[in-house]
C-alpha cells in the first residue's frame, strides 16, 4: 500500500527548497563562468514560470498527489510536443494542430463492460469532480517538465461504465482523421495511435483523464479534448485525443511498441536503470534547466505504483 | 587575369589530379589546360567582374550566418522550450549541409565547366569542420558535461554516437592538412588519397542522422539520398576510369 502523505517520492528524492534555490544559484554561477554572457538569456529562463502564468493561475485542489516543484511555463508545454499526428518536429503540433476539431467529441466505450456505448464527451465528464494535478512528465527522449493537469481519475470513469470481471486490460485509441491530423497522411507510425494499460494500472489513483492545463481547456496540441496522463510512465503512454476506450482480456498493442518492439515496451515505466537501446535513461533535462538531473525510478512515484510491479523483471518487461 | 597567378596554377594542379581527371570528357580535359583554353578563359573572366576576394568574403560571411542566427535566437530566447537541444540539432544539420556542399563542388564543376567553383571547396570543407566542432562540443558539454567516463561509455555503447564521433574525428586530419603548404608538402597524390576520407565521413554523417531519430522521416531520407548520389557519382567515375585505363602489367 502506498503512503499518501509522501507525495510519491521518498524523502531522499526531495530536494529541499533551500538546496533547490542554492543549486540554481550555483548553476547560474557555474554556467555564467563557463559560457559567459551567451548563456544569460537561457539561464533567466530557469525561473520557469512566466509572471503571467503565476499570477493568473492557482491550483484548485492540488491534492496529495501533486508535486510542489516549480511548474514549467504554459508556453513550454504548449509549444514543445510530441504529437506525430501533426508532424515529427516538436514545434509541429503547435503550428498545425488548429485543424483538430475537439468539439463535438464522442468517446466509444467498448468491450467487456456493462455500459458500452458511444458517449458524447459531456456524458463522460458528467459528475466527475475535476482537480488540478501537478505531475512530473518524463519523455522517453530524456527531457522532462512539471505540468499542472486538470482532470479526474480514470478509475472514476471505469467505475461508472462497470467493466466485467473478465476485463484485464484497457486499450485507448486516438482519433483517426487525416483531414484534421495531417501527420496521419505520413507513414511515420501506424494510425490510429493506440495505447494500453493493465487494469490495475488504469485503476491507480495517479492515472488521470485530463481535459486541461493550468486550469484551462487542453490546447489541441496537448491532446484536446481528452487525454490520458500516466506520470510514472514515459510520456508516449499518455495517449492524446482519445476516441475509444476498450476493455479487453489480453494485453493490447501500443503504437511505439509496434514501431520498434526492441525500443519501446508495453509497460514503459520510467526507469533510470534500463536504458533505451540507443540512449541512456539515467538522466534527464528538465526544460528550463541547464544541468541534467537524475531520473527517478517510476519518475518518483514508486511509493504509489511500485507495488504494481512487485516481483516483475522490469528489464524484461521494459 | 586571375587564373594566371602561381597559386591558381598549383590549385589547378591538385584539383585536377588523377582522381578528378576522369577523364576524357571535354570538361575535365579542359581542367588541366584551363589556362590555355581561350573559350574557358572568357567564361572565367566574366565571373571575375566581381573580384574574387569580395565573392570569397561574402561566401565566408554567408557561411557564418547560420551560427549568427542561432546565437541571436538564443540571445532573444526565441529558440523554444529546449534551446540546448535546438543548438545541438542546428549545428549538426549545418555540418551535414556543408559536407553536402563540399561534395557538390566537383560534380558541379565538371557538369557546368565552371572551374572557379573549386576555389570554394576548401572553405566549404572547413566550415563543415567548424560546425562539426560546435556540434561535437554541444554533445561533450550540454549532454555529457565533460564526464569522460560517461562519454567513452556512450561512444562504445551507442552506434549513432560511435558513427557520429568517428565521422567527426575523420574530418580532423582533413582540416589540419587543408593549407596550401600541406598540399605541396604531401604531394597532390597523397593529399587526394587522404582527403577521400571525406567520403567516409559523409556516409557516416548520413547514417548518424538516420540512427538518431525515433522514426526515419523525410529529412533523414533526403540527406541520405543526397550523400549517396554524390558518393555514387564518384564510384561511377572510378569504374569508368578503371575500364578506360588498360590494366597495369
Amino acid at each position: 500500500m502506498h503512503k499518501p502523505e509522501s507525495y510519491g517520492i521518498t524523502s531522499s528524492d526531495i530536494t529541499s527548497e533551500n538546496d533547490y534555490r542554492n543549486r540554481r544559484v550555483f548553476m547560474k554561477q557555474a554556467a555564467f563562468a563557463a559560457a559567459g554572457v551567451l548563456a544569460a538569456p537561457f539561464l533567466d529562463r530557469t525561473s520557469v514560470l512566466p509572471a503571467q502564468d503565476k499570477n493568473s493561475w492557482k491550483p484548485l485542489h492540488a491534492g496529495k498527489y501533486s508535486t510542489t516543484e516549480d511548474t514549467n511555463s504554459f508556453n513550454d508545454m504548449s509549444t514543445y510536443n510530441n504529437f506525430y499526428e501533426f508532424g515529427t518536429d516538436k514545434s509541429d503540433p503547435a503550428r498545425y494542430a488548429s485543424t483538430l476539431k475537439p468539439s463535438p467529441w464522442n468517446v466509444s466505450i467498448e468491450g467487456l463492460v456493462k455500459k458500452p456505448g458511444v458517449y458524447p464527451l459531456g456524458d463522460i465528464l458528467k459528475g466527475q469532480s475535476m482537480e488540478d494535478r501537478i505531475y512530473r512528465h518524463r519523455c522517453v527522449e530524456g527531457w522532462s517538465m512539471v505540468i499542472p493537469w486538470l482532470g479526474f481519475p480514470l478509475a472514476n470513469l471505469i467505475a461508472k461504465v462497470e467493466p466485467t470481471s473478465k476485463a484485464k486490460y484497457i486499450q485507448f485509441v486516438t482519433l483517426f482523421a487525416p483531414d484534421q491530423m495531417p501527420g496521419q497522411k505520413e507513414g511515420t507510425l501506424r494510425w490510429p495511435y493506440v495505447e494500453g494499460l493493465r487494469m490495475d494500472e488504469a485503476m491507480n489513483p495517479l492515472t488521470l483523464l485530463a481535459t486541461g492545463l493550468y486550469g484551462k481547456p487542453l490546447p489541441n496540441q496537448n491532446g484536446a479534448p481528452l487525454r490520458l496522463v500516466v506520470p510514472w510512465k514515459y510520456g508516449f503512454k499518455s495517449i492524446k485525443s482519445i476516441v475509444a476506450i476498450k476493455f479487453i482480456d489480453y494485453q493490447p498493442q501500443n503504437s511505439w511498441n509496434m514501431s520498434a518492439p526492441n525500443e519501446y515496451g508495453f509497460y514503459s515505466n520510467v526507469n533510470p536503470d534500463v536504458d533505451h537501446p540507443r540512449w541512456s535513461q539515467a538522466k534527464e533535462r528538465r526544460l528550463g534547466e541547464f544541468f541534467k538531473r537524475k531520473t527517478l525510478m517510476f519518475n518518483g512515484y514508486g511509493d504509489i505504483v511500485g507495488s504494481l510491479y512487485a516481483g516483475m523483471d522490469l528489464r524484461k518487461n521494459f | 587575369m586571375g587564373m594566371a597567378t602561381s597559386s591558381a596554377v598549383s590549385m589547378q594542379a591538385w584539383t585536377c589530379e588523377k582522381i578528378f581527371n576522369a577523364a576524357h570528357t571535354p570538361v575535365s580535359a579542359g581542367c588541366l589546360t584551363a589556362g590555355a583554353d581561350p573559350k574557358r578563359n572568357t567564361s572565367t573572366m566574366t565571373m571575375h567582374v566581381i573580384p574574387r576576394t569580395i565573392v570569397k568574403a561574402a561566401a565566408f560571411i554567408a557561411a557564418l550566418a547560420p551560427l549568427a542566427l542561432l546565437a541571436w535566437n538564443f540571445q532573444q530566447g526565441a529558440l523554444g522550450a529546449n534551446p540546448l537541444s535546438d543548438i545541438t540539432k542546428e549545428t549538426g544539420i549545418w555540418t551535414l549541409r556543408f559536407i553536402v556542399l563540399t561534395l557538390i563542388v566537383t560534380p558541379f564543376r565538371r557538369l557546368t565547366g565552371i572551374t572557379e567553383a573549386a576555389r570554394y571547396r576548401r572553405m566549404l570543407g572547413l566550415f563543415a569542420f567548424f560546425y562539426g566542432t560546435l556540434h561535437f562540443t554541444t554533445y561533450l558539454w550540454f549532454d555529457k558535461f565533460f564526464d569522460v567516463h560517461d562519454i567513452l561509455l556512450d561512444i562504445s555503447k551507442r552506434p549513432f554516437i560511435t558513427v557520429g564521433v568517428a565521422s567527426f574525428v575523420l574530418l580532423i586530419p582533413l582540416a589540419l592538412t587543408s593549407t596550401k603548404k600541406m598540399i605541396s608538402r604531401m604531394g597532390g597524390k597523397r593529399w587526394n588519397l587522404l582527403h577521400r576520407l571525406v567520403y567516409v565521413a559523409a556516409a557516416g554523417g548520413a547514417v548518424h542522422y538516420l540512427w538518431l531519430v525515433k522514426v526515419v522521416a523525410r529529412p533523414q531520407i533526403l540527406y541520405a539520398l543526397a550523400i549517396a548520389s554524390l558518393l555514387g557519382y564518384r564510384a561511377v567515375g572510378a569504374v569508368v576510369r578503371a575500364r578506360k585505363q588498360p590494366p597495369a602489367h
